[in-house]
C-alpha cells in the first residue's frame, strides 16, 4: 500500500509444491533497478525468469550512463506489457505481480499486473487470498497521510488474518519500503498468532471427561 | 443432476424399490429433462453474510438482507435471521426456501419439546437435529447456519454445514462474504468484548461482506441473546445502503377526475337458503 512518504510491500517467506510447505525462507520481494520493488506471487520459476530478465535490462540502464535510471511506472508498464503479450501467445508466465516504487520526487506508484494481462493503478492492493482476506481490513483502514509504522502494522494484521484462514500461507514475513531514496527489504519477521480462546480452552462439565465434546 | 438408470430386470426394480426414499421425482425429472428439454426451476439463493460471536453471556448473530436469484436482486430486504425458541436464533446462508422451511420445523419441535419437559430447550438439541436431518438429506437441503442460544450451561455458539458437519466456534462467519467478514472478525475479534462493543463488530463484519462481496448487500439485521432476556433481533440495526433521492409524489385530490357517468348494476342476487348436510 502507499503510505505519506513512498509505498510499501509485505509478502511471506513461504514457497509451496502443490500442499507441501517446501521452501520456508525465501524472498518474495526483489528489488529492481534503483528505485522499484517488485513482489511476485504463482510460479516461483517464472518470478525468478522475470527477475533476471529485469536485471539485465537494469545493467543496460546503467551502462547507458545518460545520469537517469528507469524508475516504478517504467518498469510496471513494461512486466504488464510482457505479461499480456506472453498471455497472447498462449504461453503465459504464471504470476501475480505487485511493482511498487517511488523514484525521488515524483508521486509513489503501485500497480497490480496479472498472468492474464491485467494491470491497473491503484493506492492498496492485494494478491491470492489477500484479496479476499486483506483488501475490506484495507478499504477501512488505509489513508492516504498514513506514517511508515502505521503502514507496517497494517499490513502485518492483513497477513496475520491471512495466515489464520489461508491453508498456504505463513507466519513469517517481509516488508520492502520504497521512500523515494532508497528500496530496503526488511529481514524476515514473524507473525503473532493467538489460540488461546476461552471458548477453546475453558472447561465446561463438571468433571475431566474426555470423550465428551458438547 | 441425479443420474437415473433405466431398470434392466426384476432385481433392479427390486434394488430401486429397497429403503424408504422414493425418487419417482428423480426419474420424472430426469425425463422431462431428456425428452422435453425442461429445465427444473433454479432455487432462490441467498449469497450472504451472516456471522456470529460468543461473549462470556450473550450470542449476538447478525446477517445481510439480500437474496439473489442468479445475478439478480430478488429482495433488498429479506430476513434472515429466524427465531426457533425464546433463547435460541439462527442466522442462515443457503437456499432460502429450504432454510425458512427447516427454521419452522425447528421452531415447532422445540416448543413441543418445551411443552413436554417443562424446561428450556437447549443450544445442543437443536444442533443435534439440525444436523441428523441435514446429514440424512445428504446435503441436498442447502442450509448453513449459524446456531447461537443461551441456555442452562451457559452461551453458545455453532456453525452448520449443508451436509451435517457442525463447529462449536467462540465467532463464526459463512455465505459468500464470509471471507471479508472473517477478516473483521479475526483482526479484532477478543472475548471480553462488552455487548454494546460486540454488537459494533457483528455490524463490521457484515457491512464487510455487504461492500467487498457482490452477493451481499442491503442493510444490517443484528440479534442479541442474554441469559436474562432471551432473544431480541434488531432489524435493520444498520442502514448502510439508504437510497438517496426518492420520487416524491403528492397524492391526487379526490374529485381530480371528474364522473361522468355513474350505473349501478346489481348482478348477484343473495338467497337465504339453509342447506340441511347428512
Amino acid at each position: 500500500m502507499k503510505y505519506k512518504d513512498g509505498v510499501i510491500l509485505a509478502a511471506d517467506t513461504l514457497a509451496s509444491y502443490g500442499s507441501e510447505a517446501r521452501y520456508k525462507d525465501v524472498c518474495r520481494l526483489k528489488k529492481v533497478g534503483e528505485y522499484t520493488l517488485l513482489g511476485g506471487g504463482g510460479e516461483l520459476s517464472d518470478f525468478q525468469y522475470l527477475s533476471d530478465q529485469l536485471d539485465e535490462m537494469a545493467d543496460e540502464d546503467w551502462l547507458n550512463e545518460d545520469g537517469c535510471f528507469m524508475g516504478p511506472k517504467e518498469y510496471s508498464s513494461y512486466i504488464g506489457r510482457v505479461m499480456y503479450n506472453r498471455r497472447s501467445k498462449f504461453n503465459p508466465l504464471y504470476n501475480q505481480f505487485v511493482v511498487v516504487g517511488k523514484k525521488k520526487d515524483e508521486p509513489a506508484h503501485l500497480m497490480y499486473v496479472d498472468h492474464q494481462g491485467t494491470a491497473f493503478e491503484e493506492n492498496f492492493v492485494a494478491t491470492g487470498f489477500g484479496m479476499h482476506l486483506g483488501i475490506p481490513l484495507l478499504r477501512n483502514s488505509w489513508r492516504a497521510d498514513m506514517s511508515l509504522d502505521e503502514a507496517k502494522a497494517l499490513a502485518t494484521k492483513c497477513l496475520e488474518v491471512c495466515f489464520y484462514r489461508d491453508c498456504r500461507a505463513y507466519c513469517k514475513i517481509h516488508i520492502g519500503v520504497c521512500n523515494g531514496t532508497s528500496v530496503d527489504i526488511s529481514a524476515p519477521i514473524p507473525l503473532n498468532h493467538f489460540w488461546g480462546h476461552g471458548a477453546w480452552t475453558e472447561k465446561r462439565l463438571e468433571d475431566d471427561d474426555p470423550t465428551a465434546t458438547w | 443432476m441425479v443420474e437415473v438408470e433405466e431398470p434392466q430386470d426384476y432385481l433392479d426394480v427390486f434394488q430401486s424399490q429397497r429403503g424408504g426414499f422414493s425418487f419417482e421425482n428423480c426419474k420424472r425429472n430426469a425425463y422431462l429433462a431428456a425428452q422435453a428439454n425442461i429445465k427444473p426451476p433454479t432455487a432462490m439463493k441467498s449469497g450472504t453474510t451472516i456471522c456470529g460471536i460468543q461473549l462470556k453471556d450473550a450470542v449476538i448473530l447478525a446477517a445481510d438482507t439480500r437474496a439473489t436469484e442468479g445475478p439478480m436482486v430478488a429482495d433488498k430486504n429479506c430476513e434472515k435471521l429466524h427465531y426457533i425458541s425464546k433463547n435460541v436464533f439462527c442466522a442462515g446462508a443457503g437456499t432460502a426456501a429450504d432454510l425458512q422451511h427447516t427454521c419452522e420445523m425447528m421452531e415447532s419441535q422445540m416448543e413441543l419439546l418445551r411443552m413436554a419437559t417443562g424446561t428450556e430447550p437447549r443450544v445442543c438439541t437443536v444442533v443435534r437435529r439440525l444436523s441428523s436431518m441435514l446429514f440424512k438429506y445428504q446435503g441436498y437441503i442447502g442450509c448453513a447456519l449459524v446456531l447461537g442460544g443461551v441456555d442452562v450451561t451457559g452461551p453458545h455458539l455453532y456453525q452448520i454445514y449443508p451436509h451435517g458437519s457442525t463447529d462449536k466456534l467462540p465467532f463464526t462467519t459463512m455465505g459468500s462474504g464470509s471471507l471479508a467478514a472473517m477478516a473483521i472478525m479475526e483482526a479484532e475479534y477478543n472475548e471480553n468484548l462488552s455487548i454494546e462493543d460486540g454488537k459494533k463488530l457483528v455490524a463490521k463484519a457484515i457491512r464487510a461482506g455487504i461492500f467487498n462481496d457482490l452477493g451481499s448487500g442491503g442493510n444490517v439485521d443484528v440479534c442479541v441473546i442474554t441469559k436474562e432476556t432471551g432473544g431480541a433481533i434488531l432489524r435493520n440495526y444498520e442502514k448502510p445502503n439508504e437510497r438517496k433521492f426518492k420520487a416524491q409524489h403528492a397524492a391526487f385530490p379526490k374529485g381530480t377526475t371528474p364522473i361522468l357517468k355513474e350505473e349501478i348494476m346489481k348482478l348477484v342476487s343473495v338467497e337465504e337458503d339453509v342447506v340441511m348436510r347428512d
